[in-house]
């Protein structure tokens, strides 16, 4: 029973993760209409800089300060390299991404090295909360409290402010929301910046649950793609949603069958995509 | 992306699509398979070797076939590694636990991959551009999870050894599949017969549906034809030769690793269509060239060989979009 727990608390931590990279991957597939697969690359430079930053100004400084920086970088990203591919075929967009994504894994690796880094918590956050269910440590409730925050500053973000609501606008028709007097090449790159920044605050907390390999985003990519189609390309709420059923089914499998456990979220994929081809909470007929 | 085709003939549309027309249409055929067909004898005096004009010929079947798909169907597919990578094994494992066979084993795995992309394709085609292009990439990494979690019938991480290519016996003839130069001539039999298949379909009435897929889904489906069907079939055909390009891998290399299965080889597979020139016949060809050849040099010069293939990448998106054979078939329209 409590090893059931233990696997199915650790699913929905791993399964935050993917939450918090599908959002920003679904924030940047509404309206810049890329795959963006440097988004693990991101994740990875999200945590490496935390760990450089962390003697510095400490921790809780790093986790402020990691994510905004990767959002910088994005945005210089976005005006160099994929603001040119707007009007062009998908197809290069998510090519150059993959590009990137090859780039940056190999200078963090240059820079950092290949070998895994450890990244410690500070020591308030990394004592078990109860004797009886020691994994729940500080760290793991921390991460639930602060990925359920970020989201729900994010959908605060879309609902209630301007551009926001010009975000949503521009999902569902970015031609109108253009011919109605709103630079939409900076609402791209501000939705850009934001998805970015989400990739970096997971690339820190990641980092103090799972470490720190040039690798680590390249791993948990995959995972965030299945999450979206899981929950529906085009719902935000469906990345979120997504992501914790594939995480907790992972972790629930990991109690019987461990050697299924990455084979389960593609195989809970795969059903989705039988029995309801748009996903959970899929909008009908969107690039159908 | 759409070129002003509306006047000319459905004949002259696949011509123009397959980088010929008129007169010089045999031409650069002739020139291709010339090349091919001396490759072993010129290529160390230019400093390669024998398996690396395996390897093109193998990267340039899987990404012809690929490019049925991609180029020609306008389907955004990145997941082909999963076709080649389960080609590769259904014939590593034959050969290891079933049959001494070289022959059997290439069938056994390309039924595998090819009878893998026409099952899973059906799960692809309701969508269509990166939507399309997101499944096929999750769809196909289902396959990696399963070859390195497999570990006691796939060697796991590790990739599966433990079999080697047999020489062939034909009557009284012994095909030594051992000698690099045979095998080289082996793959350029079965690359031709990939040739003949993709031009032989761009010809027929089914390549002409692709390719007015490709330029107006919307329409295609207006004039009543089930579009999906037809993508299905695309995908269903380049599987197969995808899985017959794998299976050839298994045998060049004797061994299969798992990283045969990622996308990120599928990413490769799609920048060689680009490199080389997706609209036409021969891009994916050239793009191989390009491509090994460069892989193979960087990663015997660099460490940080891995930076410079990805501003290839970056590179051929931002100067270069129609490829090389697209960059010489706009020079000469003009």
């Amino acid at each position: 029973m409590e090893l059931l727990l233990f696997n199915i608390f650790n699913g929905l931590i791993i399964g935050l993760f993917y939450a918090l990279m599908a959002l920003g991957l679904s924030l940047i597939l509404g309206l810049n209409g890329i795959i963006n697969f440097s988004h693990g690359a991101f994740l990875a430079l999200g945590g490496y800089l935390a760990y450089s930053l962390t003697p510095t100004i400490g921790f809780w400084g790093a986790l402020l300060v990691s994510p905004f920086l990767v959002g910088i970088i994005g945005l210089v990203v976005e005006h160099l390299l994929i603001r040119p591919l707007y009007e062009r075929d998908p197809l290069y967009s998510l090519l150059l991404t993959f590009g990137l994504a090859m780039i940056m894994q190999d200078l963090v690796r240059t820079f950092w090295g290949a070998t895994g880094l450890p990244f410690s918590v500070p020591a308030a956050l990394s004592h078990p909360l109860s004797d009886v269910y020691f994994f729940v440590t500080g760290y793991r409730v921390f991460v639930v409290v602060l990925s359920l925050t970020a989201t729900a500053a994010l959908f605060a973000l879309l609902q209630l402010t301007r551009v926001g609501v010009r975000i949503r606008a521009g999902n569902a028709d970015l031609e109108t929301v253009s011919a109605l007097g709103i630079n939409i090449y900076r609402l791209r790159a501000i939705n850009f910046g934001v998805g970015i920044l989400f990739a970096g605050l997971a690339g820190v907390l990641a980092a103090g649950r799972l470490g720190l390999t040039p690798t680590m985003g390249a791993s948990l990519i995959m995972p965030s793609f299945v999450a979206i189609i899981v929950g529906g390309v085009g719902s935000l709420l469906g990345s979120l949603v997504g992501g914790i059923i594939i995480g907790v089914a992972a972790g629930l499998v990991t109690t019987y069958y461990p050697a299924a456990s990455d084979v389960v979220i593609y195989l809970i994929m795969a059903l989705v995509l039988i029995v309801r081809p748009r996903g959970l909470l899929g909008q009908e007929g969107l690039l159908e | 992306m759409n070129t002003p085709v509306a006047e000319e003939t459905n004949r002259s549309k696949a011509a123009s699509a397959t980088g010929t027309t008129g007169a010089t249409r045999w031409l650069p055929a002739l020139v291709v398979w010339g090349l091919l067909l001396t490759a072993p004898f010129w290529l160390p005096l230019v400093g390669g070797y024998t398996s690396l004009g395996s390897r093109v010929l193998i990267f340039g079947l899987v990404t012809m076939g690929l490019n049925l798909l991609l180029g020609f169907t306008g389907g955004l597919s990145f997941g082909h590694a999963a076709y080649f990578g389960l080609g590769a094994y259904g014939t590593g494992l034959m050969l290891k636990f079933i049959t001494a066979s070289t022959p059997l084993a290439m069938l056994g795995g390309m039924l595998l991959g090819g009878l893998g992309a026409t099952l899973f394709g059906p799960l692809t085609v309701r969508r269509r551009g990166i939507y399309f292009a997101m499944i096929t990439i999750a769809v196909g990494q289902m396959f990696y999870f399963v070859a390195v979690r497999w570990n006691s019938l796939t060697g796991g991480e590790d990739g599966l050894t433990g079999f080697s290519r047999t020489n062939i016996h034909l009557g009284g003839w012994v095909i030594d599949l051992h000698q690099p130069l045979v095998f080289y001539y082996f793959t350029l039999l079965f690359f031709a017969i990939g040739c003949v298949i993709v031009w032989c379909v761009l010809n027929s009435p089914l390549g002409h549906t692709f390719i007015a897929i490709r330029e107006n889904r919307r329409r295609i489906r207006f004039l009543g034809v089930t579009t999906g069907v037809y993508i299905w079939i695309a995908f269903a055909i380049s599987g197969f030769l995808a899985a017959l390009a794998g299976s050839l891998y298994a045998l060049l290399n004797n061994f299969t690793s798992p990283q045969d299965l990622n996308w990120v080889l599928s990413g490769d597979f799609v920048i060689i269509c680009v490199l080389g020139g997706m609209r036409t016949f021969w891009g994916p060809l050239v793009g191989s060239v390009i491509y090994v050849v460069a892989q193979d040099y960087l990663s015997s010069i660099t460490v940080n060989w891995m930076s410079f293939i990805g501003a290839i990448f970056v590179a051929a998106v931002l100067f270069f979009p129609w490829g090389l054979l697209g960059f010489f078939q706009q020079q000469m329209r003009k």
